[in-house]
């Protein structure tokens, strides 16, 4: 019977010997990453020394080196990112306790600019590996891992938290392991929501990676080879050209990384929706494609497949766990109170701290002048909000709306979204003192400039999920325009212009510490505001200020959060439920 | 049955069950269960749902641990899932991103056996249960049965003693379900299978009577063993067999008679406030209403007689039957429904006179919608909010049959246009005009 069954199992298809030209080119493929990957992972752990430290070349030529260093960090921080997202989600899925103090601290920790973390932890990262390059690779790394852990996190802990009753069920009755469990319905589980924030990160990655490499905290300065300390050069250099180099690099670089990382991705993870239905529209890749149809990448990988496989099934129950459930255990209560009170006790020491802290460093006014610079801030993010709504979303549906536009339409919006935007920012500086605008208002525009497209393609989304016969239903009964968007459309699409308003917003919170001072040369704008401020703050070393500015932004995209989108969401999933 | 001298596979003892409310009092949902299955037994547990027979299965599968009472598996404790128990799901609960044969091989995940040999026993198993070529599909490629299939291939792989079935069949539609039944049925009987015993939970009496060997009739609030029927037919069992019918009837007469019993005795009680009611909409009860006047019926039939043409089950004939006696549109006398004058009118009237009809047998049968309107008759702004009602009911009902019941109440009152009901607001009013 085995026998039999063998062509069956190795996928299928029965598999010809001879290599043929996928072959070739997923050799291709393969050797070249390999190699590549290899030579920017050797230059990272090169000597290194803040005095002389190589000069960022505006060659052309060296572009593609510094996007192979960019790249190599995006990844490492990618893979830190998962890591970090399988423990830190799991314990706080997994244990009641722990939850109460991951969940919101992860709720703070995604509102804390990412710049914040890199004015606090570039000092201690150097200090690690003095003289070594490793020192202020692993500050740049931190930094991007910032941008991109978080939301992941979220992600993978609410897909634990979701996991559907007869599949749990299920896994506990045929007495699956904390392992087996973890990776054979776990993480399959969680992938498709996961794949999609893994590509969100790498968007906000991209964004920061330009001001990870090129640190300046206080008087530390260092510019690690990469893109994004090239185009940090070429604005010092007032170097127009080498600025539309970088851009276009940079194009090509999210290309190639689309086509041979996410692509792949997201139409192998089509498999673990959890919906037992057949989706309208199957995600493909020519890669993926090519992997799979080449018969000499399938006998390579297959032994490794196998190996995945023994390592999932294989049991690892921890030994210890049995004698505990059985033997005595302290009521649930007592052990409770006694965390809540380590909690408290925990926080108002904390607390503490830092209200001595900030008395001898700060004073009343800098409070002030924090709120005040963030009521701007945040009046700039809701107007430029309601705009991008109001541009967006009739074009999103008008697309949406139509399947053929849509299916050009909507990767280049995901492409828009995923483009750095701040690589615009020298040519809108260069514009706006040419012109002599007022920096005031023509620089605010810029925080929305690469999140604006999050309202777009979710909305494109909406409304191509919008169901046809409430649409024909609607035609049928010839609603009125007006009618017709608010009783019809803008319901129908409001849940997803939601989802993407909030991640646009909290991007314009993110980007306004890097658009609302810009530099151009030497010359300087500067737009006031709180991204301002804590860019100010961080040029200057002042480490209490920084504190602050980054505490009250914080505070208000909580605030905003919780107080506008959360209601917001929590109504759009109520409204559109027929049971 | 004759006296066993081979030990139970499985025994409960005394088993009760009550899950926290979120107020934290407990809400009892099974109460002093004693069951024991024995060797070569199909026993099956039938209930309407809520009657708590889910929680009893996964009781018995040490998937959620009785709050007092002991399961004794093959006569030792039981203390979570156990090697030698295996349960197929009403749902499949198939993993979607695993192939048919992955997930067969799920079931053996815990043995810890080589790959080759996993493998070769998950082949035999997908043999046995007729799924042999679809080994390398995805579950959403496969049709409703052949997924269910797929879920008794993954819990037999394990060579199971027990096997637990929670309501195998019911996701499935009629034609499939029978097939299944039958090949299931065919394996059991020509001793294919390793497994000693089943215990299946089913709300369909049908089923029970052709697949068990023994029948457990549940009660509700807190569930409960109403009664215990033997089904000694020789199998395979005929449906058309009068002994077969005796048996289906006789359920239905101990379900229903136990129904009509409860409902009379609400009724004396608080006023009749404590009436528990069950959502139904009007139109079925209107729609069984007509059938059951017209011939061959003419007004009185047997329970199990209508059920079939209707292809109803006894989740969605029950709570019809109950609100036709509770409105005395019609009376239940053993496992029959007869209808009364009224309900020959209400039957045969068109939509206006229906309506009012069913106004005021609301009024006059149904105290808690004699109350909710007098209630906002008297207030000023005529509203009130549904909690203020939901703590009334929870003095006489527990919170689940309170929400049913108010549930119930919404729907009745707004066909009878005898009130409104603001879902968003949460609350009642008597704006019957629209806005």
């Amino acid at each position: 019977m085995v026998e039999h069954h063998a062509e069956v199992l190795r996928g299928g298809v029965w598999q010809q010997r001879v290599p043929g030209w996928r072959d070739l080119v997923a050799t291709l493929l393969v050797l070249g990453v390999v190699i590549l990957l290899g030579t920017g992972a050797r230059q990272m752990v090169g000597p290194f020394a803040a005095g002389h430290q190589e000069a960022i070349s505006l060659s052309p030529a060296a572009l593609p080196f510094y996007v192979l260093r960019t790249v190599m960090r995006m990844l490492a921080a990618l893979l830190a990112s998962l890591i970090f997202t399988f423990t830190y989600a799991t314990l706080a899925a997994k244990s009641r306790r722990a939850e109460i103090v991951l969940i919101p601290l992860l709720d703070v920790l995604q509102s804390v600019p990412i710049l914040g973390y890199l004015s606090f932890t570039v000092v201690f990262f150097v200090s690690l590996f003095p003289g070594n390059a490793l020192g202020p690779e692993l500050a740049a790394i931190f930094a991007i891992f910032t941008s991109q852990a978080w939301n992941m996190a979220f992600s993978f802990y609410q897909s634990l938290r979701t996991i559907p009753g007869d599949l749990d069920e299920a896994s506990r009755s045929f007495r699956a392991s904390a392992w087996q469990r973890f990776w054979r319905l776990e993480v399959p589980f969680a992938m498709p929501g996961l794949i999609w924030n893994m590509m969100m990160s790498m968007s906000g990655g991209w964004f920061f990676v330009v001001a990870a490499e090129a640190i300046s905290v206080g008087d530390v300065q260092i510019a690690l080879p990469g893109v994004g300390s090239y185009v940090a050069r070429a604005i010092e250099q007032r170097d127009l050209a080498a600025v539309g180099w970088a851009i276009a690099a940079m194009t090509v670089a999210i290309v190639i990384y689309d086509q041979l990382l996410f692509r792949p991705m997201v139409a192998w993870a089509d498999k673990f929706r959890a919906e037992q239905t057949a989706a309208q529209i199957v995600p493909k890749s020519v890669v993926l494609a090519l992997f799979r149809r080449s018969s000499l990448a399938g006998h390579v990988s297959a032994p490794i497949g196998e190996e995945l496989h023994r390592i999932a099934r294989a049991r690892l129950a921890l030994p210890w766990r049995l004698p505990l459930a059985n033997g005595w255990s302290p009521p649930r209560g007592l052990v409770d109170a006694a965390w809540y009170g380590l909690l408290i006790a925990a926080a108002a020491f904390v607390g503490w701290e830092l209200a001595q802290y900030a008395r001898s460093a700060l004073a009343w006014d800098d409070l002030k002048v924090a709120a005040g610079n963030g009521l701007l801030t945040f009046f700039r993010v809701a107007i430029l909000i309601m705009l991008a709504s109001l541009i967006w979303v009739p074009i999103g549906v008008a697309v949406g709306l139509r399947p053929k536009l849509t299916e050009r339409i909507q990767p280049i919006a995901q492409f828009l979204a995923a483009f750095p935007a701040n690589l615009l920012f020298p040519v809108a500086v260069f514009l706006i003192l040419r012109f002599e605008l007022s920096p005031k208002i023509w620089l605010t525009p810029l925080m929305i400039l690469g999140t604006q497209w999050y309202i777009l393609f979710n909305v494109i989304a909406g409304a191509s999920a919008f169901p046809t016969d409430l649409r024909e239903a609607a035609a049928s009964f010839r609603v009125r325009p007006w009618r017709w968007w608010r009783k019809v459309m803008l319901p129908g699409i409001f849940p997803y212009y939601v989802t993407g308003a909030i991640t646009a917003s909290g991007g314009a919170w993110n980007a306004s510490i890097v658009s609302e001072a810009v530099s151009w040369g030497s010359t300087r704008l500067n737009a006031s505001g709180l991204g301002a401020y804590i860019a100010q703050m961080t040029e200057a070393g002042d480490y209490p200020r920084i504190a602050l500015g980054i505490a009250t932004m914080s505070i208000l995209v909580i605030a905003t959060n919780r107080l506008l989108w959360r209601p917001l969401y929590l109504l759009a999933e109520r409204r559109t439920r027929l049971d | 049955m004759a006296a066993q001298n081979e030990p139970n596979i499985i025994e409960l003892r005394h088993v009760c069950k009550a899950f926290a409310k979120p107020s934290g009092e407990p809400l009892p949902v099974l109460e002093d269960i004693d069951i024991a299955i024995t060797k070569g037994e199909i026993l099956g547990l039938l209930g309407r749902s809520g009657s708590g027979k889910s929680t009893l299965l996964r009781i018995a599968g040490g998937l959620i641990q009785p709050t007092s009472g002991e399961v004794l598996y093959r006569e030792a404790p039981l203390g979570g899932p156990a090697e030698g128990i295996a349960i197929v799901f009403q749902t499949f609960a198939l993993y979607p991103w695993l192939t048919v044969l992955e997930n067969v091989e799920l079931g053996l995940d815990a043995l810890g056996l080589p790959v080759a040999e996993a493998r070769r026993r998950a082949m035999a198993s997908i043999d046995l249960i007729g799924l042999d070529g679809f080994q390398s599909a995805y579950p959403r490629e496969l049709s409703g049965g052949m997924r269910q299939r797929v879920g008794f291939a993954r819990a037999i792989v394990s060579d199971p003693t027990l096997l637990l079935m929670d309501e195998p069949f019911s996701a499935l539609d009629v034609l499939t379900a029978e097939t299944l039944r039958t090949d299931f049925l065919d394996l059991w009987i020509e001793q294919k299978l390793p497994t000693k015993a089943v215990l299946m939970v089913t709300h369909n009496i049908e089923e029970a009577v052709l697949m068990c060997d023994r029948i457990l009739v549940l009660g509700s609030n807190p569930g409960h063993i109403a009664a215990e029927i033997p089904v000694s037919l020789p199998q395979p069992r005929n449906r058309l067999d009068a002994s077969f019918h005796a048996i289906v009837d006789e359920i239905y007469a101990i379900l229903t008679s136990r129904m009509a019993e409860a409902i009379g005795e609400r009724k004396q009680v608080h006023g009749g406030m404590g009436q528990l009611l069950m959502p139904v909409s009007v139109n079925r009860v209107g729609g069984f209403a007509e059938t059951l006047a017209m011939p061959p019926y003419a007004g009185h039939a047997e329970l199990g007689k209508i059920a079939g043409p209707l292809a109803l089950e006894i989740n969605d004939l029950l709570p019809i039957a109950a609100a036709l006696h509770i409105l005395e549109f019609a009376e239940l006398e053993g496992g029959a429904i007869k209808l009364t004058a009224a309900g020959h009118l209400f039957a045969q009237s068109g939509t206006e006179e229906r309506k009012r009809l069913f106004r005021e047998h609301l009024i006059r049968f149904v105290p808690l919608a004699a109350h909710i309107r007098q209630v906002l008759d008297e207030r000023e702004g005529h509203r009130a909010p549904r909690e203020r009602f939901e703590f009334e009911l929870e003095d006489h009902l527990n919170r689940n049959d309170a929400d049913s019941t108010l549930r119930a109440i919404i729907g009745w009152g707004r066909y009878a246009e005898l009130f409104s009901y603001d879902d968003r607001t949460r609350t009642f009013g008597l704006d019957l005009s629209g806005q």
